[in-house]
């Protein structure tokens, strides 16, 4: 007997995988709306139980500002506000900080569905992103407080700000991405993150003025990737001038480089997330 | 050849031409890793490979796994523990890929989630339907569709706008059946969760499993309660050690797995 093929295509077919990241940037695209639903989800319960809810975003980083503007403001000189220095820094940190470990999280809680349902895999990793830009936006408002409460001068070069939260949102997933990887096979991974993160900061001009750099040390802070996306931070909202591109080229670098690279890493492994965590 | 295809009457041509494949998989294997030790930590990681003294043994979940399922099939897994059934079922629904063989899918999968997977104890009945049907691969707009039929289903009534942390895991369990089969799933698979809620809603659940056939939803169960599976399945499969043991009548694959076990 003739066995009838059908000559509709599957929907799903384990033999068709060209290209795993490719691909996974489809799936993306098609699970667009679970993407909004989840940085929804982040953003509603964070807050949810807490009495003074969304503010929390805007106090948290006004708070810290403060303590170190307290503490650190007669020791440095940044050569403007101390406040608005500290602060442009801390956004762009908090920033990098708080993504890198929600994306981490964010694996290990979607894991558990992963066992049972098909997502796509990045989509924790960059929902995780997602929510850290919203709440990037949102400390934007005790920015522009203390920009305006210090007298300090608003720039025009602000409207740079949007690419080099950009570009420091692409380097974030990237690394958010390589450590959700390794996380998966070894649980020690977001342990030692927090150390060396700490290590990292200090080794970031955050809150201290670059100006105390010892100039024969400065060519090793130039490997430090943060050093450049920082950089734009301070540049559009402290300095008030655009970067030049022997400023602008490294942060671009890193940005996409280890967006790439993070992507592909994760992609690469996403077949055996499911048989490991 | 000739005189089988004379035997055939008309409604056996039309049956075959009927069946359409839904699921299909060639030689399909799934081999699990297992550490003979467990690794849990960096160091030791590190302390063993320079030591080489990382072993595995393999084990083999699924072993050249040759199936089709047709459209509009209830189709039933049986076997012990471990036998495989549930690694069949993350074959199919796209969660394990296979270590050999392939898998082919020709509509859409909708899994029946555990207990109150993928729900925020935090969000209400509402928010949890949206983030839901967003899980399973709907759009708003699929959902916005349901949304109505799926608190009326669900029995929750005024507590829908209420967080499910407070809800008892009977709703918990309504809620998560309602919203899996709002849309009727071109194939629905079931890992022994048919048993939600209290006897009027189990009720509810069979007779829309029911519709869902007629409508030509193809259905693959796991479960362990063997007299429901002989009640809804077509076809059923008896698992063991990853090989299909028997294949095909519901009662006599039972019996033949209830005879050897």
């Amino acid at each position: 007997m003739v066995k009838l093929t059908t000559v509709t295509k599957p929907l799903y077919d384990s033999d068709k995988r060209t290209n795993l990241a490719l691909t996974e940037l489809g799936e993306m695209g098609r699970y667009r709306y679970l993407l909004r639903q989840l940085i929804r989800r982040d953003i509603l319960t964070r807050y949810k139980r807490s009495v003074l809810g969304v503010a929390w975003t805007m106090l948290n980083p006004l708070g810290t500002m403060l303590i170190l503007s307290l503490v650190f403001s007669n020791l440095f000189n940044a050569g403007g506000s101390y406040p608005v220095y500290i602060l442009s820094g801390l956004l762009a940190w908090n920033f990098f900080a708080q993504g890198t470990n929600a994306a981490m999280s964010g694996l290990m809680w979607g894991s558990g569905l992963m066992k049972q349902i098909y997502v796509p895999r990045t989509i924790f990793g960059v929902s995780a992103i997602g929510t850290a830009l919203v709440n990037q936006l949102l400390s934007l408002v005790p920015l522009m407080i203390v920009i305006l409460t210090t007298r300090s001068p608003l720039f025009l070069t602000l409207f740079f700000l949007p690419v080099a939260i950009i570009l420091l949102a692409f380097f974030t997933l990237g690394i958010g991405l390589i450590l959700s990887t390794l996380s998966a096979y070894f649980p020690d991974v977001s342990e030692m993150y927090q150390i060396l993160l700490t290590a990292w900061m200090y080794l970031t001009p955050i809150i201290y003025p670059e100006t105390i750099i010892p100039e024969n040390l400065l060519w090793a802070f130039r490997f430090n990737p943060m050093y450049h996306l920082v950089k734009m931070f301070r540049l559009s909202i402290f300095e008030g001038r655009l970067p030049s591109l022997a400023e602008f080229l490294p942060a671009l670098g890193w940005g996409v480089g280890v967006l790439v690279i993070g992507w592909l890493f994760f992609t690469s492994k996403s077949d055996e997330y499911a048989y490991r965590i | 050849m000739l005189t089988e295809s004379k035997l055939m009457n008309t409604t056996d041509i039309n049956e075959i031409l009927s069946t359409e494949p839904m699921i299909i998989l060639d030689n399909v294997a799934v081999k699990y890793r297992v550490p003979t030790e467990r690794i849990g930590t960096f160091k030791e990681f590190a302390i063993r490979t320079l030591q080489r003294r990382v072993s595995y043994k393999n084990f083999w979940a699924l072993d050249d796994i040759n199936l089709e399922i047709s459209k509009g099939e209830v189709f039933g897994l049986v076997g012990n523990n471990g036998a495989g059934k549930s690694t069949m079922l993350k074959v199919i629904s796209r969660v394990l890929r296979p270590t050999k063989g392939r898998v082919r899918a020709y509509g859409k999968i909708a899994p029946l989630l555990e207990l109150g997977a993928g729900f925020h104890p935090e969000l209400t009945g509402r928010e949890n339907i949206y983030l839901n049907g967003a899980l399973l691969g709907y759009s708003k707009e699929e959902m916005d569709q349901v949304f109505d039929e799926i608190v009326e289903f669900s029995e929750l009534g005024n507590f829908i706008e209420a967080p499910i942390r407070s809800y008892s895991s009977g709703m918990y369990a309504r809620l998560g059946f309602s919203v899996a089969t709002a849309h009727i799933p071109e194939i629905l698979i079931l890992d022994e969760i048919l048993s939600v809620g209290d006897e009027a809603f189990q009720h509810k659940c069979n007779e829309r499993m029911m519709s869902f056939q007629e409508q030509g939803a193809t259905v693959i169960m796991v479960s362990h309660g063997l007299s429901k599976v002989e009640e809804m399945c077509t076809r059923v499969a008896w698992l063991d050690h990853g090989v299909i043991q028997k294949i095909g009548d519901p009662h006599e694959v039972i019996a033949a797995y209830r005879d050897a076990s």
